[in-house]
């Protein structure tokens, strides 16, 4: 990331509240999520930080009995507007789960899903994809002799980074992560947090870490989460190192959470 | 008591039941075997009936039933896995839903002399299609609709809620995750409940009574509006109706229903078993 580069704002959240049967998840959260750099929500469980995240790719559309005020803007466009085409949405702004969440079917057949769906027939320019997409993830050297297996056969880790090159496929502008190591072990970790330091030059990534540490680690913007409201939000060794607010204080500093 | 010598009470009394259950089909099929072997050869599953039925072949009853249960699946198949994608996939929980599940467990403890007099009403008489192929086949299609219906959304119900969420993450519409990932992922299921529904159809006497079975017919259905011999009738026509029928052609004919019924049973577990291999997750 170019610290000199003027800042620009991929997606803005504005006076957000969201409710799940009447139960309140997020408060009026405003939130500019800066292009083509890692944002990281953190905060402790029940804190908004995954409910904001499926808010960005109308997941939550799915559930039933919830309730959204306030508007999310990605570059001028009002995503909860009647006339966007979520489908079209969601290859935007792709998804990775807690868990890893392969498909039934082959490691290409995986990667090239979404494409597919969206109606890519042309047999060179999925292959291009699948390389392409898997590089990015970090994944390429291993399975690139394998493609046509079964992706289940895969390790943890070597499955998280396929569902990651599942969504970069799509040639999304924005990647959400929802505690993508949650599952893994360290060295898996390792190599998911390389691999989205590696994408961030082409996407915008906003991830859900399951850990301050890594918080820590892969930031740069983060953004504090209490209770669903947003607690303080900047550049993410600024608030690691020198947090404005004492519950921020207070949390990355271990003292509950 | 000793209880080890409860114990082994307790094996020998549960095995004994386990026995119950098996001796009888082990006896049917036994004597059905012995009986009706004799009858078995070509002229017999070939050859139309003579002489009241008591010499020549089965052949328009053994093709009745095979187009019954071709019939019978081509309206239950599509109307039975349709609405079992309905239920499981798109319908929220209303009223209207819990009546429709109602229905479909009630309409399978329905007794199937009751479907024979709906179908007599509503398809022979009240559509006009008279004592027909088609009248029988609708109705037996309706008996084994809750079967189908069933199966299948238990079936679909049982794919993991998961897929269909990444589904809808790399942009897929909800009918292309059904299509692509959750239809795929049912099929063994759903063929199973088809299994069960078209076997217990092709076994049916009642319900093809008052719709489309001919007592005597020694010729080959030619349009779906023709009445047709169907093997289940047959076999009840000739055990009670003809007086100095012959056992062997009775049990040769029961030989061949069962034969028949376990054919396309065996057919189907090899499809579905094909289709489980192909699974993976």
């Amino acid at each position: 990331m170019n610290h000199n580069a003027p800042l620009e704002t991929k997606i803005r959240i504005e006076n957000v509240s969201y409710s799940y049967d009447g139960k309140p998840a997020l408060r009026n959260v405003d939130l500019a999520i800066p292009a083509r750099a890692i944002t990281v929500l953190f905060g402790p469980a029940g804190s908004g930080k995954t409910t904001l995240l499926r808010l960005i790719n109308r997941l939550n559309d799915l559930l039933l009995g919830t309730r959204m005020a306030g508007q999310i803007w990605m570059d001028e466009t009002d995503i909860y507007a009647p006339e966007v085409n979520v489908s079209d949405l969601r290859r935007r702004v792709g998804m990775v789960f807690a868990l890893p969440l392969p498909l039934p079917g082959t490691i290409r057949e995986n990667v090239v899903y979404g494409p597919k769906l969206a109606g890519l027939r042309d047999k060179t320019r999925l292959d291009q994809l699948t390389e392409q997409s898997l590089r990015h993830a970090a994944l390429w050297e291993e399975v690139k002799d394998r493609l046509d297996t079964p992706a289940n056969a895969l390790s943890g880790g070597q499955q998280q980074r396929l569902c990651i090159a599942r969504s970069l496929a799509l040639e999304p502008d924005v990647l959400l992560l929802d505690e993508p190591t949650s599952g893994l072990d360290p060295i898996s970790t390792g190599k998911v947090e390389a691999a989205l330091a590696e994408a961030k030059d082409k996407y915008t990534i906003v991830i859900v870490p399951h850990s301050v540490q890594q918080a820590a680690r892969v930031a740069d913007y983060a953004a504090f989460f209490l209770g669903g409201e947003l607690v303080e939000f900047r550049p993410g060794r600024a608030l690691f190192t020198t947090p404005r607010d004492k519950r921020t204080e207070d949390y990355v500093t271990g003292r509950f959470g | 008591m000793d209880r080890f010598l409860v114990q082994r009470i307790g094996y020998a009394i549960l095995g004994l039941c386990a026995l119950v259950v098996i001796v009888p089909i082990l006896l049917v099929i036994g004597a059905i075997l012995v009986q009706g072997i004799g009858a078995l050869d070509w002229e017999f599953i070939t050859a139309m009936p003579r002489e009241g039925m008591k010499a020549g072949g089965i052949l328009p009853a053994i093709v009745g039933t095979l187009v019954l249960t071709l019939g019978t699946a081509l309206v239950a198949i599509p109307v039975g896995v349709g609405g079992a994608v309905y239920l499981s996939e798109y319908a929220r929980d209303t009223w209207f839903t819990r009546a429709i599940r109602l229905a479909i467990i009630n309409l399978a403890g329905i007794p199937s002399v009751v479907y024979g007099l709906f179908g007599l009403g509503m398809f022979v008489l009240f559509l006009h299609f008279g004592t027909s192929i088609l009248a029988g086949s609708l109705t037996l299609a309706i008996m084994t609709l809750p079967v189908i219906t069933s199966a299948a959304e238990e079936a679909l119900r049982s794919v993991p809620v998961e897929f269909r969420t990444v589904n809808a993450s790399l942009g897929g519409t909800r009918w292309q995750g059904i299509r692509q990932i959750v239809l795929p992922q049912a099929l063994p299921g759903i063929i199973t409940g088809v299994i069960l529904g078209l076997l217990r159809a092709a076994g049916e006497t009642a319900p093809i009574l008052f719709t489309v079975a001919a007592f005597y017919l020694p010729r080959l259905p030619q349009s779906p509006f023709d009445q047709t011999m169907a093997l289940p009738y047959h076999l009840y026509v000739i055990s009670t109706q003809v007086p100095g029928m012959p056992l062997q052609i009775q049990s040769g004919t029961a030989l061949v229903l069962l034969v028949l019924v376990l054919s396309m049973n065996l057919a189907a577990t090899l499809i579905r078993s094909y289709f489980r291999r192909r699974r993976q997750w």
